[in-house]
């Protein structure tokens, strides 16, 4: 029996302590006509380690051997081999939340640690021990900052159109229930960045907040102390919403504008976390001391022991469901513990020279590629402004055919802009510090091809 | 065990695991982006070896206690043993490499794990559809709601404002119902464990959106009337929600579709062995009846004619509640969880429920032969079960809270304690199906020592635990004088 111990004489012990003749009996409770008996047939028969490693092996194997300049919120980076070893050891693997602190020393120090490398990355104050990912991260910022916000009234937000499509989908599917709304402000078709001049019609309004993303979807870099500076003196807050790699180049959140950012979330997933089909990857969330007590999820706080040891333990638990119930700052009971504790293995180990060369090589990766692309006839640039680590290229053919000849040759060449900013021809591209210059060659004799 | 220094404490200028990171770039590669949006200072982020970092996680991890090391009984957690072979299996290269966007021609062997993930999920909870995307119990619990709703306002049945919730219901419950725009009513619960139907059948009403609940409960019996349940919130126009925390306790053995209920989220971390991984990542999975179809979230898996697969999105299913997360969820998680499913097999799911409550049952009466007092001493134990301490505590002055933490010291983890609160002075065990005879004796052994300690040295046990890495923590001081970050 799977991952069962009991042999049938401890069955028959077991039931003798119990006194009962059979394990059914166990279940006499239940109305015998719900029983599902005989209501399991769908299921294949169990197989053996051996077997269903070889299932899943080939079923890996189908999905496997493309070069991908697919980015769009999750992004390909070198893991060091170290990362993944250490925090799928079985002590952090399969040990459950911290609630019993003096035996969970080890998660509850993690994360402490965590907190403080992601508000240095941030520069902002305090961080929670993370939330699901970067877009029910904003969702949750969203709801944050309508608690946070004393001097407004409004139930609105508003969200630049060129924020990822699918972060402003999962927030509005999250926050509608509660009548928030998302207010869209436009782009410059020109440029690809969120201009002052889109704000203007909400001058004087009443908004709970303003959502800048640096770099935003279309890889550009926002004018973001503009834009904090707006919003504040507008009595909204700021809600950033920034690439953690990024963060080793670009100018921290917390130093945005003259008052910085109240709110920082973002995909933690470029931290140590592999592509995995979108998850489980974790969104990190920082705020400004005085909102600590608005913020969702978990928070750990360093103490002492009855022997003036120290120690660290959950805290600022009267924000939680399982002590508040309905009267909560968010229903969420868990954090993505593994994969952040993957992420603060993963920064430790980069350090702040190596995050910086990552962040560099990407830059430089994607400058290169988009050179290289747009050497091509038909091939531009849509928009003006500085990029980091992605770019918009308009191609002349229909994007949507495009990438899918360029599948046909193992080369998946970013996403269509197609349905989410009715671009057909637009395509978004991403290079990292993983990609060779014969993977950017790659690209664009395929490109070529397909377009010739 | 002495104090573990913070990573940052071990930080030198200039030493680094170089080999880790690509070179340094010449600065004139960074020339396109603007000076004024460039970062003053790198960020203060440990310099630190290689060495230094797999030694410091390393030791760190060995301050934790784990289901790889200890007996770990939390009630309504189902900490049953992870399989190792599901780690890798999910670590495979195609699957960690394959980026969330590629293309259907690059994900069909994803894909063909997810659909048939669906279809395990409906046939052992008998719903008629099941979505992979919520992340983890809450939001799954959120999902359902969010179902309900949606349900009730095509309708255009929008007086209907309230939840109904068991008073003995996890916290997560009335905190989804609030995220989801609802009020929250809370039901009380009779002296045997079961729901007080007369009190829910005064409690229902027009305002009523529906009612969830735990079967069996987390008073860790299985609801009796859950038919009579079913009916009276079904009349009322309600819909019934399934949270699937103790599905542990019925797989295999009793369907939440067959009970009456219309939508149920299962936490795949609990039932299908996942890692809980200190915290995170789960995954919570929503099943459906026909009348929920059509406002699953998204995206989902799905099989043309042909047998390829594809996504179900928004394009496709317009009358979803949506995504709830930036892509799919927790794929990671989800594939574990089939490879689970493929290992059991259908005779492997229903010992689940068999051998898990007949853990149970065989550790209650050995701790009530032992001198514990079981909550709900005349009902059968499902694959859990309440003590109470309220006698201790009261005659000896030894809280659960106290015994819990001499636990520690016997190397057993502590059960999930005061959880329901409406049992004063609870421990809420669950042994799961993985451990063996001899664990549950040992654990057993440890609780009659300390129930002898707390009659002879009941402020030696006030005083525990004394073998962990620290003794018991300044709550008071944490709250008061936040820490949360360090600081040289």
């Amino acid at each position: 029996m799977p991952y069962i111990p009991h042999t049938p004489d401890d069955v028959r012990a077991m039931l003798d302590a119990i006194g009962a003749d059979s394990i059914e009996d166990l279940f006499d409770e239940i109305p015998a006509h719900l029983k599902a008996a005989g209501k399991l047939d769908a299921l294949p028969d169990g197989l053996s380690e051996m077997e269903v490693t070889r299932l899943m092996n080939e079923r890996a194997a189908m999905d496997a051997g493309a070069v991908s300049f697919i980015g769009a919120g999750a992004y390909q980076h070198h893991i060091p081999a170290a990362v993944w070893e250490i925090a799928t050891r079985g002590e952090f693997y399969t040990a459950y939340t911290p609630y019993q602190a003096e035996a969970s020393q080890g998660t509850l120090q993690v994360i402490y640690e965590f907190q403080t490398l992601m508000t240095r990355l941030t520069g902002m104050d305090v961080s929670n021990a993370s939330v699901y990912d970067g877009a029910s991260g904003l969702a949750e910022a969203v709801l944050m900052s309508l608690r946070a916000n004393r001097k407004s009234k409004s139930r609105k937000v508003l969200v630049p159109t060129a924020l990822n499509p699918r972060y402003t989908a999962a927030t509005k599917a999250i926050v509608e229930n509660q009548d928030v709304a998302l207010e869209m402000v436009g782009f410059d078709a020109a440029t690809g960045q969120t201009p002052l001049d889109a704000l203007k019609p909400y001058e004087g309004e009443d908004y709970a907040a303003l959502v800048i993303s640096q770099p935003n979807f279309f890889g550009s870099l926002e004018d973001v102390d503009a834009l904090t500076d707006w919003a504040q003196a507008n009595g909204m807050l700021v809600i950033a919403v920034v690439n953690p790699t990024s963060l080793a180049l670009l100018t921290p959140p917390g130093e945005w504008g003259s008052d910085g950012a109240d709110i920082v979330v973002g995909e933690g997933q470029p931290l140590g976390v592999p592509l995995s089909s979108g998850g489980p990857y974790f969104g990190f969330m920082c705020c400004k001391q005085k909102h600590v007590r608005q913020m969702p999820g978990r928070i750990i706080g360093r103490t002492v022991d009855m022997e003036g040891k120290q120690g660290f333990t959950l805290t600022l638990q009267a924000r939680e469901q399982h002590i508040r119930r309905s009267k909560a700052t968010s229903n969420i009971c868990t954090n993505q513990g593994l994969a952040m504790t993957a992420a603060t293995i993963y920064t430790s180990l980069l350090g702040p020279d190596g995050l910086t060369n990552v962040a560099a090589h990407c830059h430089a990766n994607t400058q290169a590629l988009a050179e290289k692309l747009t050497a091509i006839a038909g091939v531009e640039r849509a928009f003006t402004a500085p990029t980091f680590h992605e770019v918009v290229l308009t191609l002349p053919k229909e994007a949507d055919d495009v990438l899918a000849q360029l599948a046909e040759k193992d080369v998946l060449g970013g996403v269509s802009l197609a349905k989410d900013y009715n671009l057909p021809n637009a395509i978004l591209v991403n290079a990292t510090e993983v990609h060779s210059e014969g993977d950017l060659d790659l690209f664009a004799v395929a490109l070529k091809e397909v377009l010739a | 065990m002495s104090e573990t220094k913070l990573i940052f404490q071990l930080s030198h200028p200039g030493r680094s695991a170089v080999s880790q990171a690509p070179k340094a770039l010449a600065e004139d590669k960074l020339s396109a982006i603007p000076a004024q949006l460039r970062r003053k200072q790198k960020p203060a982020l440990p310099e630190v070896s290689e060495m230094q970092v797999v030694r410091h996680y390393t030791n760190l991890s060995s301050k934790n206690f784990a289901i790889d090391k200890q007996f770990y009984p939390l009630g309504s957690c189902t900490m049953k043993y992870n399989p190792r072979g599901a780690n890798r299996a999910a670590m495979l290269p195609g699957f960690l490499n394959r980026h969330p966007l590629a293309p259907e021609s690059h994900s069909q062997g994803f894909l063909s794990c997810m659909y048939e993930l669906q279809n395990f999920l409906k046939e052992v909870t008998g719903m008629k559809g099941v979505s992979l995307a919520p992340m983890a119990g809450a939001q799954g619990e959120f999902a359902g709601v969010a179902m309900i709703r949606a349900y009730h306002d095509a309708r255009g049945d929008d007086e209907r404002t309230e939840i109904l919730i068991p008073e003995a219901a996890h916290g997560t419950n009335p905190a989804t119902a609030v995220m989801c725009g609802y009020k929250v009513r809370e039901v009380p619960v009779g002296k045997d464990g079961d729901v007080d139907l007369e009190a829910l059948k005064a409690a229902c009403g027009p305002q009523t959106a529906g009612l969830m609940m735990t079967n069996p409960s987390t008073c860790g019996v299985f609801e009796r009337q859950i038919e009579a349940i079913a009916k009276t919130v079904h009349e009322a126009g309600g819909l019934l929600y399934y949270d699937g925390a103790n599905l542990n306790a019925i797989l295999g053995k009793v369907r939440p579709g067959d009970m009456g209920f219309d939508v149920i989220h299962m936490n795949l971390h609990k039932t299908f062995a996942t890692p809980h991984g200190g915290g995170g990542p789960g995954a919570g999975p929503v099943g459906v009846s026909e009348r929920l179809l059509p406002y699953l979230p998204t995206p989902m898996a799905g099989q043309r004619d042909d047998g390829s697969y594809h996504w179900i999105d928004t394009d496709i299913l317009g009358t979803s509640i949506g995504h709830l997360s930036a892509f799919m969820g927790n794929a990671g998680v989800l594939l574990r969880a089939y490879y689970y499913a493929r290992s059991l097999g259908r005779e492997g799911m229903i010992r689940v429920g068999e051998f898990s409550t007949l853990a149970a049952n065989y550790l209650l009466k050995r701790l009530e032969a032992i001198g514990c007092t079981a909550a709900y001493p005349d009902r059968r134990a499902s694959h859990e079960f309440i003590l109470t301490f309220a006698k201790e505590a009261k005659e000896l002055g030894v809280t659960a809270m106290d015994i819990a933490k001499r636990l520690l010291d016997y190397n057993q983890h502590a059960p999930t304690t005061y959880f329901p609160l409406l049992v004063p002075e609870c421990f809420l065990i669950e042994p799961t199906e993985t451990e063996s005879k001899e664990a549950l004796d040992e654990f057993v052994d440890a609780m009659a020592a300390i129930l002898e300690e707390a009659r002879t040295e009941p402020d030696m046990v006030k005083e525990a635990p004394f073998t962990q890495p620290v003794r018991r923590l300044d709550d008071v001081k944490a709250a008061r004088e936040l820490d949360l970050t360090w600081s040289e």
